[in-house]
C-alpha cells in the first residue's frame, strides 16, 4: 500500500478492537428498552441502575446475535462465562462491567476485506455498555469540569468486541476491515453500523516495527475513531509518530492515546502510574454461558448471505459489464444493503449498469430510506429511464421524492413533477427559439467550437424548465447544423 | 407451639383479627425494643395497611394465604419499596428503595404482615450485630450478651417474640449461629432455592435467605413460602418450594445421622454434650447414628475469608456517592468517592473490602481467590463423601453461647471463629439449620446444627423437629420494659 511507503525502513502493526451495540429490543440483563436518543435516565431500572439487591439475567437474544457474529466471522462459538471487570467510574452504576474475559463465547475467526489479505479475529465477547457522561464547564474532560451529568439510559445496553489479531498492515487494510465489518454486522441484523452515533466504535493498537523484523514494538492503543476516515488518518499519524520518535533515539511508552479530529493527532490520555488492575473475577450473580451446537446450527441454517456471498453474487447478475469502476460501485451497493433494489432490477431487464449505478449513488444518499423502498417502484422507475421516458436527471429527481416518502408510483411522481418526454414538436420550436435569440453562440458551434455546445444545452432546459431530456437537446442541435 | 401457623390458623378462619395481632406485637416492640434494639425501622402505618387488608379479604370470603395476618420482621438488607434500607450501614442511611426484594413480595401474597427492619452488622458482616452503624441489638435472654450475627436483629426479636417470624441472610452462618445464640430455629436453605432479587449482596455465591422462628413447623412453612423458581435471579433453581410442613411429623425412623467430629471439635464442652444429646434423643427415636468425619471442613474458616471478602469488594464498589446514599463533599468525583466510602463504610466493612481488593490484585488471584476455590471444591466432596453413607449430618452451630458485648470486637480473627461450624454448608451450597437444646450453665440458650446435602431440605426437617420434639423445655426470655419506648 503506498501509506506504508512513507514509514522507509518500517512497518506498521495494526490491531483492532471493535465494539458495536446489539440491535436487541431490551438490554444485556434486564428488561429496559435498548434505544438511541430516548430522553436522559428514562430507559432505567433497579438493575441497570445497579441499585442494592438487583441481579442480572442474561437476554438470550443479545446471545443469538453474538452466535451470529460468529458463525459470521468463522469462528468457533462455545461455552464462555462472564466476569466482572471492577474500577471506579460514575457512569457504571455497579462500579463493576459485566464481561467476558478469558472464556469468551466465540474465538479463532477471520475475515477477508476485499482486496486486501485475511485479518484473523482472536475473539469476540459480549458485555455491557457504561452509561454516558457529560462534563459542563472546564474542557468537557472529567478533570476541571464544575459539574457532570450521567445517563444511564446506555448503561447495560449489549455490546459485542471483536478483537481482531495485529494482521493489520495498512490504513487502507483497516479501513476495509472495518468497513467489511460494518457490512457484515448489518446484513446478520446484529447492528445498525452507525459509527457517528456511537452503535459503532473503534479502537486501534498501533506499533511500528523495522522491516524484516520478527517481533512486535511497543503499541500504543487510539481512541476516540468515530469515522472510517478518522480510522485511516488516525492510524497513518500513529505510525508516523512513532517512527519518528524510534529514528530520533526515543522510545514508545505502551499508552492509550485520543484521537482529535481537528488537530489530526494523537495526544496521551492517561499516565502509566494510573495503570488498572481490573480483578477481573467470575461473576457470581450469573451462571455459564454455553448456547451448545444445536443453536450454532440453527443460527448457521438461518443466516442471511453475507456480504461477500452478495458481491460475488450481483457480480454475476451483471455479468460481463463487470468492470473494476462497477466493482466499487458493486462493494457500496452490498456494504448499504441496496442489492435487492438491484438484484430486481436486473432481473426485470433494466441494464445492469443503470441498477447498479442508481443504486450506488442516488438511493445511496438516502441509504436508510432506499433499504425500505418497494423494489417494484425502483424498478418501474428504472425501466422509465432505461426506455427513454425519462431523462437521467428526470429519473434522479423522481427518486429522490420517492426517497422522501412520495406517495404514488413512479409516473404519478414523475408527472406531479411536470416531468416526462417532451413532445417534439415543443422540443423543435424551443430547439429553434434557442438558436434564433443566440445566433453568435450558434455560429461559434456550427464552425466546430464544441465548447459552446453546454451553454446551448443550458438554454434549451432553461427555457423547457429542464423538462428536455439533454441527450435529445444535443443530437437536435447536431442535426441543425 | 406454632406461633406463626396457629395466628395464621385463627386469622384465616375470622377467629382473630390480622389488625389486633398485628397491635399486640407492636406493643411489644414499644415495651421491650428500647432495651433489645432489634428494630432499626418499624414500618407500622404500611403494617396496618396490610393487615386491615387481610381482614378485609377474611370477611370478603377470600383466602388471604398461608401466613394470613403473621407479622414478619425483615432484616434491614430486604430491598422493601418505600420502607428504609440501609443494611445498618452509614453509607446507605435513609436509602428508600424504588421496589420489594422477591422474598418481601412472597410473604406479602402468603398474608404475612412486615412489621419492620432488623438491626444487622453492617452489610451482613460480623457474628455479634455489634458492627452496626447504628448501635448493637442485645440478647434477649441476657442484655450484657450479644445475639450472634449478622442477623442479630430478627434472631433476638423472634427469641423476644416481637414478631413471630423473621428473614435473615446467612453468608456464614448469619442466620444459623444468632439463631443458636437467642434459642430460635434458623434456616439456611440450599444455595439457589430462594431468589435473592432484592436481598442487598454481601458474597453472592455464598449469600441466602431464610427464616426465623420459634418452631421447626413454623420454618418449614415460611420456607414453603419464599422458596421456589424467580425468574429475576439466575442463580435461583428451577423447581417449585419443597412441601415441608407435611413432611415434618414424618419421624427419623431408620434415616442416618452423621455425628460430624469437625463441627463438635473445638465447641464448648456443654455446646458438645448437647450435640450428644440430641444425636441420643434421634437414636431413641429410631436414626442410626454414627460418627463421621468431614476432614475439608476444617479448612472452610481460611478459604471463606478469601471467597466472601473477594466478591464483597466487589459488590460493595456501588456505594460510591454518586447515585444514593452518602454523599462527602470534594473537589473532584475520585476524592469524592474516597471521602464518602471512608465515612460511610464501618471499620469491619473497609477491613473485608480491603482483604477482598488484595485476593483478587494481578499476581495474587490464583494463591488466594483460586486456591480458595479450589478448597471449595474439596469441602463439596468432603461432603459428597459423608452422604454416600447419611442423610443428615449433626454438629454445633456455634462452638459457645452468647458472648459478651464488646467481648471479640478487639480481635476480628477470634469474632470470626464464631461461625467455625457454619461456615462449611454455605461454601457447599447445602442446607443448614439451627435447633434449639436447651440451655448451657449461663443459662442461655444452644444450638444444635443439622446438615444436609443439596435439595436435602426434607430430610433436614424431619430431624430437625424430632430434635425439637426431644429438647428439654426452653422458657421464652423475660423482657424488661424500657425506659424509652421505642418505635412508636
Ligand atoms: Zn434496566
Amino acid at each position: 500500500m503506498a501509506d506504508s511507503g512513507m514509514l522507509s525502513g518500517w512497518e506498521m502493526v495494526v490491531g483492532l478492537e471493535v465494539h458495536t451495540e446489539l440491535l436487541t429490543a431490551t438490554k444485556l440483563f434486564c428488561g429496559c428498552a435498548n434505544e438511541f436518543g430516548a430522553e436522559p435516565n428514562t430507559n432505567v431500572c433497579p438493575v441497570c441502575l445497579g441499585l442494592p439487591g438487583s441481579l442480572p439475567v442474561l437476554n438470550q437474544a443479545a446471545v443469538d446475535l453474538a452466535v451470529r457474529i460468529g458463525v459470521a466471522l468463522h469462528a468457533s462459538v462455545g461455552p464462555s462465562l462472564f466476569h466482572r471487570k471492577n474500577y471506579f467510574y460514575p457512569d457504571m452504576p455497579k462500579d463493576y462491567q459485566i464481561s467476558q474475559y478469558d472464556e469468551p463465547i466465540c474465538s479463532n475467526g477471520w475475515l477477508e476485506p476485499p482486496g486486501h489479505p485475511r485479518v484473523g479475529i482472536v475473539r469476540a465477547h459480549l458485555e455491557e455498555d457504561t452509561g454516558k457522561t457529560s462534563h459542563m464547564g472546564g474542557d468537557g474532560r472529567i478533570h476541571g469540569a464544575e459539574r457532570s451529568l450521567v445517563d444511564y439510559n446506555r448503561a447495560g445496553v449489549p455490546l459485542v468486541e471483536i478483537v481482531s489479531a495485529p494482521d493489520i498492515w495498512s490504513s487502507g487494510q483497516a479501513r476495509a476491515y472495518v468497513s467489511e465489518l460494518r457490512a457484515i454486522l448489518i446484513a446478520i441484523g446484529a447492528s445498525d453500523g452507525r459509527m457517528e452515533e456511537g452503535s459503532l466504535r473503534v479502537d486501534a493498537n498501533v506499533s511500528v516495527m523495522r522491516k524484516g523484523a520478527t517481533s512486535l514494538g511497543t503499541r500504543c492503543e487510539i481512541k476516540n475513531l468515530n469515522s472510517l476516515r478518522s480510522l485511516g488518518r488516525a492510524i497513518d499519524y500513529e505510525a508516523r509518530r512513532q517512527v519518528d520518535l524510534l529514528n530520533s533515539g526515543g522510545v514508545v511508552e505502551q499508552e492509550t492515546r485520543h484521537w482529535n479530529e481537528s488537530t489530526g493527532r494523537t495526544a496521551s490520555m492517561r499516565s502509566k502510574e494510573e495503570a488498572f488492575d481490573y480483578r477481573y473475577f467470575p461473576d457470581p450473580d450469573l451462571v455459564p454461558l454455553d448456547p451448545g451446537e444445536d443453536w450454532v446450527d440453527r443460527v448457521r441454517l438461518n443466516m442471511a448471505p453475507l456480504p461477500a456471498d452478495r458481491r460475488a453474487a450481483l457480480e454475476a447478475a451483471v455479468g460481463e459489464d463487470a468492470s473494476s469502476a462497477i466493482a466499487g460501485q458493486i462493494a457500496t451497493v452490498v456494504e448499504l444493503g441496496l442489492d435487492g433494489l438491484v438484484t430486481a432490477a436486473i432481473s426485470e431487464g433494466v441494464k445492469a449498469r443503470l441498477a447498479v449505478a442508481r443504486a450506488a449513488n442516488e438511493a445511496a444518499a438516502a441509504a436508510d430510506a432506499a433499504r425500505s423502498l418497494d423494489a417494484g417502484r425502483f424498478v418501474q422507475l428504472l425501466k422509465m429511464e432505461d426506455s427513454a421516458q425519462l431523462s437521467a436527471s428526470q429519473t434522479k429527481a423522481v427518486l429522490a421524492e420517492l426517497l422522501a416518502g412520495a406517495e404514488g408510483s413512479p409516473e404519478e411522481v414523475a408527472a406531479r413533477l411536470g416531468l416526462g418526454s417532451m413532445d417534439s414538436a415543443v422540443l423543435d420550436a424551443a430547439l429553434d427559439a434557442v438558436i434564433q435569440a443566440h445566433p453568435e453562440e450558434w455560429e461559434r458551434f456550427r464552425g466546430g467550437d464544441n465548447k459552446v455546445i453546454g451553454f446551448l444545452v443550458g438554454q434549451v432546459m432553461r427555457s423547457t424548465q429542464g423538462k428536455a431530456d439533454g441527450k435529445a437537446v444535443r443530437a437536435g442541435l447536431a442535426s441543425r447544423i | 407451639m406454632n406461633q406463626a401457623l396457629e395466628i395464621a390458623k385463627a386469622v384465616r378462619a375470622g377467629e382473630r383479627l390480622a389488625s389486633e395481632v398485628l397491635e399486640e406485637h407492636l406493643d411489644r416492640i414499644a415495651a421491650a425494643d428500647g432495651a433489645l434494639h432489634c428494630f432499626l425501622e418499624v414500618s407500622q402505618d404500611q403494617a396496618r395497611a396490610q393487615a386491615a387488608r387481610i381482614d378485609a379479604a377474611v370477611v370478603a370470603g377470600e383466602d388471604p394465604g398461608p401466613l394470613a395476618g403473621v407479622p414478619v420482621a425483615l432484616k434491614d438488607n430486604f430491598c422493601t419499596k418505600g420502607v428504609p434500607t440501609t443494611c445498618a450501614s452509614r453509607i446507605l442511611r435513609g436509602w428508600v428503595p424504588p421496589y420489594d426484594a422477591t422474598v418481601v413480595g412472597r410473604l406479602r401474597a402468603a398474608g404475612a404482615v412486615m412489621v419492620g427492619k432488623t438491626n444487622m452488622d453492617e452489610f451482613a458482616m460480623g457474628s455479634s450485630t455489634e458492627h452496626s452503624a447504628e448501635g448493637p441489638t442485645r440478647n434477649p435472654y441476657d442484655t450484657d450478651r450479644v445475639p450472634g450475627g449478622s442477623s442479630g436483629g430478627s434472631a433476638a426479636a423472634v427469641a423476644a417474640r416481637l414478631a413471630p417470624l423473621a428473614l435473615g441472610s446467612d453468608t456464614g452462618g448469619s442466620i444459623r449461629q444468632p439463631a443458636a445464640l437467642c434459642g430460635v430455629v434458623g434456616v439456611k436453605p440450599t444455595y439457589g432455592l430462594v431468589s435473592r432479587y432484592g436481598l442487598v449482596a454481601f458474597a453472592s455465591s455464598l449469600d441466602q435467605i431464610g427464616p426465623f422462628a420459634t418452631s421447626v413447623r413454623d420454618a418449614a412453612a415460611t420456607l414453603e413460602v419464599i422458596a421456589g423458581a424467580d425468574p429475576a435471579d439466575s442463580t435461583c433453581l428451577e423447581r417449585q418450594a419443597p412441601s415441608l410442613v407435611a413432611v415434618v411429623d414424618q419421624g427419623v425412623q431408620g434415616m442416618r445421622v452423621g455425628l460430624a467430629k469437625e463441627l463438635i471439635d473445638g465447641a464448648s464442652p456443654e455446646v458438645r454434650k448437647a450435640v450428644e444429646a440430641a444425636a441420643d434423643a434421634l437414636a431413641s427415636a429410631g436414626a442410626v447414628v454414627e460418627e463421621v468425619s468431614v476432614e475439608a471442613c476444617r479448612w472452610g474458616l481460611s478459604a471463606y475469608y478469601l471467597i466472601a471478602p473477594a466478591e464483597a469488594s466487589s459488590n460493595l464498589a456501588r456505594y460510591d456517592g454518586v447515585r444514593y446514599g452518602l454523599r462527602m463533599p470534594a473537589a473532584d468525583v475520585e476524592a469524592m468517592n474516597t471521602a464518602t466510602r471512608s465515612a460511610g463504610f464501618g471499620d469491619e466493612v473497609k477491613r473485608r473490602i480491603m482483604l477482598g481488593t488484595f485476593a483478587l490484585s494481578a499476581g495474587y488471584y490464583d494463591a488466594y481467590y483460586g486456591q480458595a476455590q479450589r478448597v471449595r471444591t474439596l469441602v463439596l466432596e468432603a461432603f459428597a463423601a459423608a452422604y454416600g453413607s447419611f442423610d443428615v449430618l449433626l454438629g454445633a452451630t456455634a462452638p459457645a453461647t452468647a458472648f459478651q458485648l464488646g467481648a471479640k470486637m478487639a480481635d476480628p480473627m477470634q469474632m470470626y471463629l464464631s461461625d467455625v461450624f457454619t461456615i462449611p454448608s454455605n461454601l457447599a451450597g447445602h442446607p443448614a439449620m439451627s435447633v434449639p437444646w436447651g440451655v448451657g450453665a449461663d443459662g442461655l440458650p444452644i444450638g444444635v446444627q443439622v446438615l444436609a446435602p443439596a435439595l436435602g431440605e426434607e430430610a433436614m426437617f424431619r430431624v430437625a423437629a424430632a430434635i425439637e420434639e426431644a429438647s428439654p423445655p426452653l422458657a421464652a426470655p423475660e423482657l424488661v420494659p424500657s425506659e424509652v419506648p421505642h418505635g412508636r
